[in-house]
């Protein structure tokens, strides 16, 4: 018997929002009857661009169905960007966690969050498209690569939990073992032994930096530099003051700005002026 | 909460029985029955009597029974002693349905080199005999086929493969822990060579299994050490389960007649009252051929782990093929065999009976289990959808 938390039987017993909202903002499908489970989920937004109203509907195991549950709880009251940057482990820690086994059950709540918030947006859904590793279970090399790199995995058998990737014939794990290495080749800094970052770690370090090496050579120049977000490796800033009208800012944020960043926080940060 | 028991092809309670015969063991009679004093040696008298017992049960004489640790062991042993007295030989035929201790092993010889043939079965799980007949070959050395199927209760023809492989010069195994005790089994008239049995499938305690080699088989140990069991299987006895294990298999034989009328019915009205009472569900195997306690049940759209979860808050206990209860992502490799469809493996519940099942238990499950499915199937984002499909689709003549 898996050995479930406390909250994720209790999400299971009695799952919250269950069914379909009417006329939804965003909606999606994800998984199928074949690999044993699949979720529907729907939302719809306020006028101030919140989630007012989320509903799931599952085929699938308990933690399916209280990831979908714990999902639904999760976004309702966020806004769109919001829930956007909600991961897989944010599901799971919400549940106080899931049997590793079973994870691919919180990563079928981002996807479907992902799929539902791309139908809003009209846009196509992000990293999905791509080559099948897995036949058995139509698992794409994207979205393996994506389970590897949020979630840290360093061995097949972690891919398989996270993605039902390689539980069926085993005839892909040879490249699933590829995307591994080469996943983990990348993500590993050019210096070699640094920590794993988190992304709060990664915002606090990179506000650090901005106030204690960027602002004042900025200031100097009469112009300022105002964090926006980071999403992923990606740090969206917005220029202030003399910067916002120079027109050689761009030379500044990329040879200044982002070296800076990149030597002292993380060696694939990535600086994009925003304008806010 | 009081348990109501549904699970006895995964395991059985001890009966009150076995447990007054194994206590003395556990705690005064703790001899060991090799040794030379008569302390030992009254342990040893024991174990002779559970030799008998556990023989009589199957048409064995006592000298043909191997006391060992498991179904599992006895299965191991019985392969590999089959291989090593047929030097030259480099076939196994089995089927695509075996219990792991067959699956798993012979997909182990294969990779030492051993060539197998896995029989198929067909959308009710039964073989093709004219297809057995022809995997045998002047190569074969053994051939093991499970009596009963643990999940779909599935009986295969042994004794008429036995006999079949026997005119080949093939040895013939059958794994019938499933079976023993509640089918009648005679091995007296018939070409059976090796049978594994196990104690804890028919209210002895777990630990404990036989293996039935018949006389004059050639024989090679699997656990190599003392003299134990004439030398054929080392190390001290697990006393006290064997003599359990003998009392076990004495009230198996004088159950079997209520295995196959109290036990069935009850089985029966199960089934048919939840077919009834429930749209989009089907049996799962043939239902002409089983053993008299299990039914396997397969309810469209919803999954099985999720179902006896919520059995498990009224004490319900069954088992599932479904992915998630297998510990692998794919459902069980019994119900892929038979082709079940998708919609239907994932949501196949196993409920196995035992003498000491009651009707009010029966009538419970009865009640409780209709709305399981309800509030599986409101949640299921497939159930709408599905129903109209379904109505008119064959679901292979069941």
């Amino acid at each position: 018997m898996w050995e479930y938390s406390e909250k994720t039987l209790e999400h299971f017993l009695h799952p919250r929002n269950v069914g379909e909202v009417e006329n939804p903002d965003g909606t999606a499908l994800v998984g199928n009857i074949a690999c044993g489970d699949a979720l529907k989920l729907t939302f719809k937004l306020d006028e101030h661009g919140k989630i007012k109203e989320a509903k799931f509907k599952t085929f699938g195991c308990a933690s399916a169905i209280a990831a979908a549950s714990a999902l639904t709880e999760m976004i309702k009251g966020m806004s769109v960007e919001e829930a956007e940057k909600l991961t897989n482990q944010d599901i799971a820690d919400y549940l106080d966690g899931l049997p590793k086994e079973k994870m691919h059950c919180s990563v079928m709540g981002r996807e479907a969050l992902e799929k539902a918030i791309a139908h809003y947006k009209g846009v196509p859904v992000p990293e999905v498209e791509g080559k099948v590793v897995c036949e058995c279970f139509g698992v794409t090399e994207p979205e393996i690569e994506r389970v590897v790199r949020e979630n840290g995995l360093k061995t097949i058998e972690e891919v398989t939990d996270y993605t039902k990737a390689g539980g069926g014939c085993e005839g892909c794990h040879e490249a699933i073992q590829e995307i591994i290495d080469r996943v983990r080749a990348e993500m590993k800094p050019a210096t070699g032994t640094r920590p794993k970052l988190t992304n709060i770690k990664k915002i606090k370090m990179i506000e650090e930096t901005l106030e204690r090496e960027i602002r004042p050579a900025l200031r100097q120049d009469g112009g300022d530099i105002e964090l926006i977000d980071v999403v992923g490796n990606k740090v969206l800033v917005a220029t202030r003051g003399a910067c916002a009208s120079c027109a050689s800012v761009h030379l500044t944020l990329k040879g200044f700005v982002e070296a800076k960043l990149r030597e002292l926080v993380w060696p694939e940060l990535e600086v994009e002026e925003v304008s806010q | 909460m009081t348990t109501i028991y549904l699970d006895n092809n995964a395991t059985t309670q001890v009966a009150p029985e076995v447990l007054e015969a194994m206590l003395p063991y556990l705690r005064d009679l703790y001899g060991n029955p090799s040794s030379m004093h008569s302390f030992g040696g009254q342990v040893g008298r024991s174990l002779k009597l559970a030799r008998e017992q556990v023989a009589a049960l199957i048409g064995a004489t006592p000298e043909e029974i191997i006391f060992t640790s498991c179904g599992t062991e006895s299965d191991n042993t019985a392969i590999r002693s089959a291989l090593t007295t047929s030097p030259g030989k480099r076939h196994i035929v089995t089927t695509r349905v075996e219990h792991p201790a067959i699956h798993a092993l012979v997909a182990n010889l294969a990779q030492e080199g051993y060539r197998v043939t896995e029989l198929a079965v067909d959308g009710e799980g039964r073989l093709n005999l004219e297809h057995y007949a022809k995997s045998l070959t002047p190569d074969t050395a053994v051939v093991s086929v499970m009596w009963a199927n643990n999940e779909t209760g599935v009986l295969f023809p042994v004794e008429e493969m036995a006999v079949m492989a026997r005119h080949k010069g093939i040895l013939f195994h059958t794994d019938a822990v499933q079976a023993v005790g509640k089918i009648p089994i005679d091995l007296r008239n018939s070409a059976i060579d090796m049978l594994s049995l196990s104690g804890h499938k028919l209210h002895a305690a777990k630990g404990v299994g036989a293996l039935y080699v018949r006389k004059g088989t050639k024989f090679s140990p699997f656990l190599i050490g003392g003299h134990q069991e004439r030398g054929r299987r080392g190390g001290t006895e697990n006393v006290a389960s064997l003599i359990g294990f003998g009392v076990a298999c004495e009230l198996a034989g004088r159950n079997l007649e209520k295995e196959n009328t109290t036990v069935k019915n009850l089985r029966d009205k199960l089934e048919n009252d939840l077919l009834a009472r429930i749209p989009n569900s089907r049996v799962n195997g043939d239902r002409q051929n089983r053993l008299p306690n299990t039914s396997n049940i397969s309810f469209e759209y919803v999954e099985g782990e999720a179902i006896l979860l919520r059995l498990n808050e009224f004490g319900i206990c069954a088992s599932s093929g479904s992915a998630c209860t297998s510990g692998s992502l794919q459902p069980s490799h019994v119900l892929r065999a038979m082709g079940v469809p998708f919609t239907m493996a994932h949501g196949s519940i196993r409920f196995s009976l035992s003498i000491y099942n009651t009707e009010p238990e029966i009538d419970f499950v009865i009640e409780k289990f209709p709305p399981i499915i309800d509030e599986l199937r409101a949640l299921s984002p497939y159930w709408e959808v599905g129903q109209s499909v379904c109505e008119t689709r064959d679901f292979g003549g069941v």
